[in-house]
C-alpha cells in the first residue's frame, strides 16, 4: 500500500508544533480518513472533531495545505502526497488542542441576532403561502452547515481581530437567510451597522471560495445586505428628508 | 475542592438531536429550567444526516390521506409489534409539529399553490413527506436550534454523560464529563430526557457517526430502566460501498422517490421478482406504471423500489450474494435513467437531490445525472431502545424519559423513512412537556454522593491502566466486526450464540483498556468510555434477536424464515435480572383499542 506523510499540528493554548505521521493511504481516502488511521494506530490521544463523515454537519473544518477545507471531503487524490500533507486547526480561532479550536464565540454572536418573526398566517387554519420561486433565495443561504471556514478565512477576523466589532461571514448571511425570509417582519438593519459592523467587509469575497455548499455568500447575501444599509442610512435623499421630517423620517 | 462541577435544573435533557432541542424547547416552555447536555457542538447531531423528509399527513398533495392512513401505514410497517398509542398519537400530531416548524422560521419546499410540499416515500400511501430537497433534517435541526437559543436553555457543548444518579425509586441527576478540559459535571434534575439517538457505532459498517454509542440505551439499562424491541435494527438498503472509506454513508430513499431504480450488474430490475403478499394490492405491475407513480400520477401504485427498507436490504443482498451484484459489491440505483422521460433531467436531479449530486461527485468521482450509483445495505437506525409509556414517554424508572431513536414503540419491527424525523417532533414535544411536569409535581430528588464519586473512579480507571493497557480503537472495532458478521442483515442461532461469546471475551478486553495522556480532549479516553455502552447494546441486540426465532420486519432468520403468530404477540424486554446478568423477556404487546383496529382493517 502507499505511504504518505501527514504534518498535523499538535498543541494546545500554550502553543504546539507540526509532527510527521507516515501512513498508509489507499484509494479514495480523504483527509479525515488518514487522521482517524493516525489516531487508532500511533496517536490515540490526537484530539479531531468530527461526526457525519459527508460534509453535512460542518464539524471537521481544518487548514489542509493552509487551504480552509472539510476534511472530510478532501480527497487524498487532489493532493500531492510526495510531500507532507500539513493538517492545522483553523488559525483564527483559538487553539484548545490538536485539530480542536474553541469556536465558542460563533456560538455567543448568533445569540444577538434577532430572532426570526413572521407575518401572521395568510389562511384561517394558520398557515402561510410562498411561491417556491421566493423560497429559492433564502434555501441557499440555509444549506450552510455552520464548519465557520468563510470565518476562519476572513480577513477582518483572521488578521484585524475584529471579534467585538464584526459579526463574519457566517452570521451575515445568518441576517440575510432572516431579511429575505418571506414571512420575516423584523428589521435588522441598524444592527448590521453598528453590532454586526457590515461595512468592515470589503467584498474580497475568500469566504465565497472556501465555502463547502458553495453559498454566493458576498453576492447574494453581504453585497444585498450592505445595499439596504446604504440605502437606509447613506442615501442622501432620505437624509434630507429625514433632516426635514427630523429625526424618524420615512425609512425605505 | 469538590470533584465536579454541579449544576441545578428542573429537567435536564441529554442529547441535542430533533428530539432532545424539541423536548428541550418545551420544557422550558413550560416554564422549568432546562439544560441540555449535548455530546457535540450544538446543531451538528446527526439529525442533519437525516435526507428525505418529515413524514406528516397535511394532505397538501393529495387530499385523500389523513391520520388514519399513516397510522394504518405506519402499523402495517412495524408488522403490527408497534405501541398503537405511539402510533396513533404520532400520526395525529405530526401535521402541527411540522407547521410549528414554519412558523418558527423553516422553510419547505412549496407547491405550486404555495403550501408545504410532499413527497412519495417507501411505505407511505400517499405522497407525506415535507421535505427541503434532500437536506430536510439540516433545515429541521437549524429551526430547533435557533428558535431554542432564544428560549432561556442552558446548552453543555461537547459533554458526555457516564451515569444516571438515583435516589431510590427515581432519577435524581445524572454524571458527565467535558471533553474541553475532562472535568466532571453533575446535573441535579427533576425530571431527565434521553434524546441520545441509535446506536449504529456497534456496526463495521454504518451511517451512524462516532456519537451513537446506545449511550441512552445503556444508561437508562444501568439505572434500572427497561430496554424492548432491541432485535430490530434497521439496515438503509442503500449506504454507499465504494471507495472503501465512504462506506456506509446513506444515500437517500429520495432518489427512489424520485424515480430512480434499482438493477443488478445484469441490467435487470431485480425487485420486481419479490413483492411481499401484504403489499402486492399497493405496488406497481409495470416499469411504466412505477414511473407514473414518481411523477405524482394518483391512479398510480408504488414502484418495489419504495417496499418498505428491510425487504429492500433482503433484496438487495440475494443479488450480491447471487453474483449478481455491482463490481464492489452492491448493486447499482440509476436515477440517470430519466433523462429518457424528462426533458433537464441533470438540471431536476440537481435541484431536487442536490447533496447527493455533491456527495457523489467530490466522494467517489460520480456524476450521478450522467451514472448509476453503486450502493448496498448501511446499519441506520433502531427501532428499539428504552421502554416508555405512549402518552407521556416515561421510562419504567419515574422521572426518567425518552424521546427519539433511544425510545422504543412507535416504529415496531420497522421504521418508515420519513417517520423519524416526525417522531422526533411529536415525542421530543410530549417528552419535555411530562418531564417538566414530573419535575413540578416532585421536585429534585437527593443525589447520592457516593455513588457519583464511584461513577467518576470508574470513568478514570482507564488512565491508571495508562498505555500498557488495551487499546480502545482495537476493541471498538473488533465488536464492530462482530455485530457486522453475526448479528448483521441475515442471523443464525448459532451465529449470535457465538457472538455472545465475543461480546463475553470483548467485555473483559474492555474492562482492561488502558489510555495514555491527560484528560483534555483526549479522543482515546472518549473511546474507552463509550465501550461500555457500546457492549450493553450489543448484547442486548444479540439476546433479543436470539430470543426472536421467526422473521419479522428488520429482524431476519435464516433458520426460522416465516413469521410466528404467538411472536407476532409479543415484545421483547430487556432488564438486568437480580443477579446482575442481562433478562430478556417476551411480554405481550399493548393492547389495540377497537377502533384503532377498525382503521386496520378500512386500510387493509
Amino acid at each position: 500500500m502507499p505511504q504518505a506523510t501527514f504534518r498535523i499540528w499538535r498543541g494546545d493554548a500554550a502553543g504546539g508544533e507540526l509532527r510527521d505521521y507516515p501512513t498508509e493511504v489507499s484509494e479514495g481516502m480523504v483527509v479525515l480518513d488518514a487522521v482517524h488511521r493516525i489516531q487508532a494506530a500511533q496517536a490515540p490521544d490526537l484530539s479531531v472533531r468530527w461526526n457525519c463523515k459527508a460534509g453535512k454537519c460542518g464539524s471537521c473544518s481544518a487548514e489542509v495545505n493552509g487551504q480552509p477545507r472539510l476534511m472530510c471531503m478532501t480527497r487524498l487524490s487532489e493532493l500531492p502526497l510526495e510531500r507532507p500533507v500539513t493538517v492545522e486547526p483553523l488559525r483564527a480561532f483559538p487553539p484548545l488542542r490538536d485539530l480542536v479550536t474553541d469556536v465558542s464565540w460563533n456560538f455567543a454572536v448568533k445569540q444577538t441576532i434577532r430572532r426570526f418573526r413572521p407575518r401572521a398566517p395568510d389562511a384561517p387554519d394558520g398557515t402561510w403561502r410562498m411561491a417556491q420561486s421566493d423560497v429559492d433565495r433564502v434555501q441557499e443561504f440555509r444549506k450552510c452547515i455552520e464548519c465557520f471556514l468563510c470565518q476562519d478565512v476572513c480577513h477582518v477576523l483572521r488578521d484585524h481581530r475584529k471579534f467585538d466589532g464584526f459579526a463574519g461571514p457566517r452570521f451575515l448571511v445568518h441576517v440575510a437567510a432572516l431579511e429575505m425570509h418571506p414571512l420575516d417582519t423584523e428589521d435588522r438593519t441598524e444592527d448590521l451597522r453598528r453590532a454586526h459592523g457590515i461595512g468592515f467587509c470589503n467584498i474580497t469575497k475568500c469566504c465565497t471560495r472556501v465555502c463547502p455548499e458553495n453559498i454566493a455568500i458576498t453576492d447574494n447575501a453581504i453585497i444585498p445586505l450592505k445595499e439596504r444599509v446604504a440605502d437606509r442610512f447613506y442615501d442622501p435623499l432620505v437624509l434630507i428628508l429625514r433632516w426635514l421630517r427630523g429625526p424618524r423620517g420615512p425609512q425605505t | 475542592m469538590p470533584a465536579w462541577e454541579e449544576h441545578e435544573h428542573d429537567v435536564v435533557v441529554i442529547g441535542a438531536g430533533g428530539a432532545g432541542l424539541r423536548a428541550a424547547i418545551e420544557a422550558s416552555a413550560a416554564g422549568a429550567s432546562v439544560a441540555l447536555v449535548c455530546k457535540s457542538l450544538l446543531g451538528k447531531a446527526h439529525t442533519v444526516m437525516a435526507e428525505g423528509g418529515v413524514a406528516a399527513a397535511l394532505a397538501n398533495v393529495d387530499e385523500r390521506d389523513n391520520w388514519m392512513v399513516h397510522f394504518a401505514d405506519t402499523m402495517r410497517g412495524g408488522q403490527y409489534l408497534n405501541n398503537p398509542r405511539m402510533a396513533e398519537l404520532h400520526a395525529k400530531e405530526a401535521p402541527e409539529r411540522v407547521r410549528e416548524l414554519e412558523a418558527w422560521g423553516a422553510l419547505f419546499d412549496r407547491t405550486p399553490d404555495g403550501r408545504i410540499l410532499q413527497r412519495n416515500f417507501g411505505g407511505h400511501r400517499y405522497p407525506r413527506l415535507a421535505h427541503v430537497g434532500d437536506r430536510t433534517g439540516l433545515e429541521l435541526i437549524r429551526t430547533l436550534q435557533d428558535h431554542g437559543i432564544h428560549q432561556g436553555l442552558q446548552v453543555f457543548m461537547e459533554c458526555t454523560v457516564v451515569a444516571l444518579l438515583r435516589d431510590d425509586g427515581r432519577v435524581a441527576g445524572a454524571l458527565g464529563y467535558d471533553r474541553e478540559r475532562g472535568r466532571f459535571h453533575l446535573w441535579r434534575a427533576g425530571a431527565l430526557v434521553l434524546a441520545t439517538g441509535g446506536i449504529g457505532r456497534a456496526y463495521k459498517i454504518t451511517s451512524n457517526s462516532w456519537e451513537y454509542t446506545g449511550d441512552g440505551q445503556a444508561l437508562a439499562y444501568d439505572a434500572g430502566a427497561e430496554l424492548m424491541d432491541m432485535e430490530f435494527v434497521q439496515f438503509h438498503p442503500t449506504g454507499m460501498v465504494w471507495p472503501p472509506s465512504v462506506t456506509g454513508i446513506l444515500v437517500t430513499e429520495g432518489v427512489r422517490g424520485e424515480g430512480g431504480v434499482l438493477r443488478n450488474k445484469d441490467g435487470r430490475r431485480f425487485m420486481f421478482d419479490d413483492i411481499p403478499e401484504a403489499y402486492r394490492a399497493q405496488t406497481a405491475d409495470s416499469e411504466e406504471e412505477g414511473w407514473r407513480y414518481t411523477q405524482g400520477d394518483k391512479a398510480a401504485r408504488r414502484p418495489p423500489e419504495l417496499l418498505t427498507r428491510d425487504h429492500v436490504a433482503r433484496c438487495i443482498m440475494r443479488e450480491v450474494r447471487a453474483g449478481r451484484g455491482s463490481p464492489h459489491g452492491g448493486v447499482f440505483l440509476d436515477i440517470a435513467w430519466i433523462r429518457e422521460r424528462l426533458p433537464h433531467a441533470a438540471e431536476h436531479i440537481r435541484r431536487k437531490l442536490p447533496s447527493m449530486y455533491h456527495q457523489f461527485r467530490q466522494l467517489a468521482d460520480i456524476d450521478i445525472t450522467q451514472q448509476p450509483m453503486e450502493v448496498g445495505p448501511t446499519t441506520h437506525y433502531i427501532m428499539g431502545g428504552v421502554r416508555v409509556d405512549g402518552d407521556t414517554q416515561m421510562s419504567t424508572l419515574p422521572g426518567l424519559f425518552a424521546a427519539g431513536e433511544c425510545a422504543a414503540g412507535l416504529h415496531g419491527a420497522n421504521r418508515l423513512g420519513g417517520n423519524s424525523l416526525s417522531d422526533l417532533l411529536v415525542f421530543g414535544q410530549r417528552a419535555g412537556r411530562h418531564a417538566a411536569a414530573f419535575a413540578r409535581e416532585h421536585g429534585r430528588g437527593a443525589v447520592d454522593g457516593d455513588a457519583a464519586a464511584a461513577g467518576m473512579r470508574c470513568a478514570l480507571e482507564p488512565f491508571e491502566r495508562g498505555a500498557g493497557g488495551e487499546n480502545a480503537y482495537t476493541v471498538q472495532s473488533s465488536l464492530q466486526e462482530t455485530m457486522q458478521d453475526l448479528v448483521g442483515i441475515v442471523r443464525r442461532e448459532q451465529e449470535l450464540l457465538r457472538a455472545l461469546e465475543l461480546i463475553g471475551a470483548l467485555r473483559e478486553r474492555a474492562a482492561r483498556v488502558g489510555v495514555a495522556g491527560h484528560r483534555e480532549y483526549n479522543p482515546g479516553w472518549h473511546t474507552a468510555l463509550d465501550l461500555h455502552n457500546l457492549l450493553v447494546v450489543a448484547e442486548a441486540v444479540t439476546r433479543a434477536a436470539l430470543l426472536r426465532r421467526e422473521s419479522r420486519g428488520a429482524h431476519f432468520r435464516e433458520d426460522a424464515p416465516g413469521k410466528v403468530e404467538a411472536l407476532g404477540k409479543v415484545n421483547h424486554v430487556v432488564r438486568r435480572g437480580p443477579d446482575g446478568a442481562m433478562a430478556v423477556a417476551a411480554v405481550p404487546l399493548p393492547p389495540l383499542r377497537a377502533d384503532l383496529a377498525e382503521v386496520i382493517q378500512e386500510m387493509r
